[in-house]
């Protein structure tokens, strides 16, 4: 399921609408993650995951810095994104079911705050590059 | 993770008479074909799927939609015995029409997405975490006759 052209400036068209807001999206992804599927905060017991936290809220940041990278990378994903590849598989050793979580739950921070774009086919390509995100992030497993 | 009452009532208060809510919300079923193009092979009958316009305008497609959201709903107002309500739906879609129980789960998750989308606010992660629970409980029931 490869990205088209059309796919492409669709999701870096969504993004720079975003702008500086992709740390706020993404800390309330997170928080979503958290309440929604409990089993998610074992990776974070080090945390203050209580809603607001300036914790999550740094953490939201470093997931938007991470995806704003992905979206100015989309023809090498693989490359982009394996650094942090290696960190979460041989460090924090995150099994990737989780990294679908989260995704699923910044599509519906999305679709939440940006109803006039998120057309079936802007949750399609939306879908489709976050895929394409949790296959790069999960390629250290071999 | 069982929906308790707190979901059901959250649930239920969303979803309650779905001639109410708006088209996005009605034919959401129609979103999963487009999101996830797969599923379009239970549909090959259905006509024209060449585009997301193409499935979204689809009359086939969109009773077969509101159907689906119907037995949704209806499922919903046995929240307590899911299993049980969705018995023969089970059966049905295990022995005749063969669907990977994977895609309850995706559609389970679209249906969220909408929800969102619709509701906006309203929508916040008390809400949302109350209806993963609840289309959860649907899939897994949903799944439950399987063999």
């Amino acid at each position: 399921m490869v990205l088209s052209a059309a796919e492409r400036a669709a999701v870096r068209a969504l993004w720079t609408k975003l702008g500086s807001n992709v740390g706020v999206y993404a800390t309330e992804a997170l928080e979503r993650t958290f309440l929604a599927f409990p089993t998610t905060k074992t990776y974070f017991p080090h945390f203050d995951l209580t809603p607001g936290s300036a914790q999550v809220k740094a953490h939201g940041q470093k997931v938007a810095d991470a995806l704003t990278r992905a979206v100015a990378h989309l023809d090498d994903l693989p490359t982009a994104l394996w650094a942090l590849s290696d960190l979460h598989v041989r460090q924090l050793r995150v099994d990737p079911v989780n990294f679908k979580l989260l995704g699923h739950c910044l599509l519906v921070t999305l679709a939440r705050h940006y109803p006039g774009d998120f057309s079936p086919a802007m949750h399609a390509s939306l879908e489709k590059f976050l895929s394409h995100v949790i296959l790069a992030l999960a390629i250290s497993y071999g | 993770m069982d929906a308790g009452q707190v979901e059901k009532a959250q649930s239920l208060e969303l979803l309650t008479g779905t001639d109410s809510l708006c088209p996005s919300v009605l034919f959401s079923p129609l979103r999963l074909l487009v999101v996830y193009p797969w599923t379009q092979r239970f549909f090959q009958s259905f006509g024209d799927l060449s585009s997301a316009d193409a499935i979204m305008g689809n009359s086939k497609v969109k009773a077969h939609g509101k159907k689906v959201l119907n037995s949704f709903s209806d499922g919903l107002k046995n929240i307590d015995d899911l299993k049980g309500a969705f018995a023969k739906l089970s059966e049905l879609h295990c022995d005749k029409l063969h669907v990977d129980p994977e895609n309850f789960r995706l559609l389970g998750n679209v249906l969220v997405c909408v929800l969102a989308h619709h509701f906006g606010h309203e929508f916040n992660p008390q809400v949302q975490a109350a209806f993963q629970k609840v289309v959860a409980g649907v899939a897994s029931a949903l799944a439950h006759r399987y063999h």
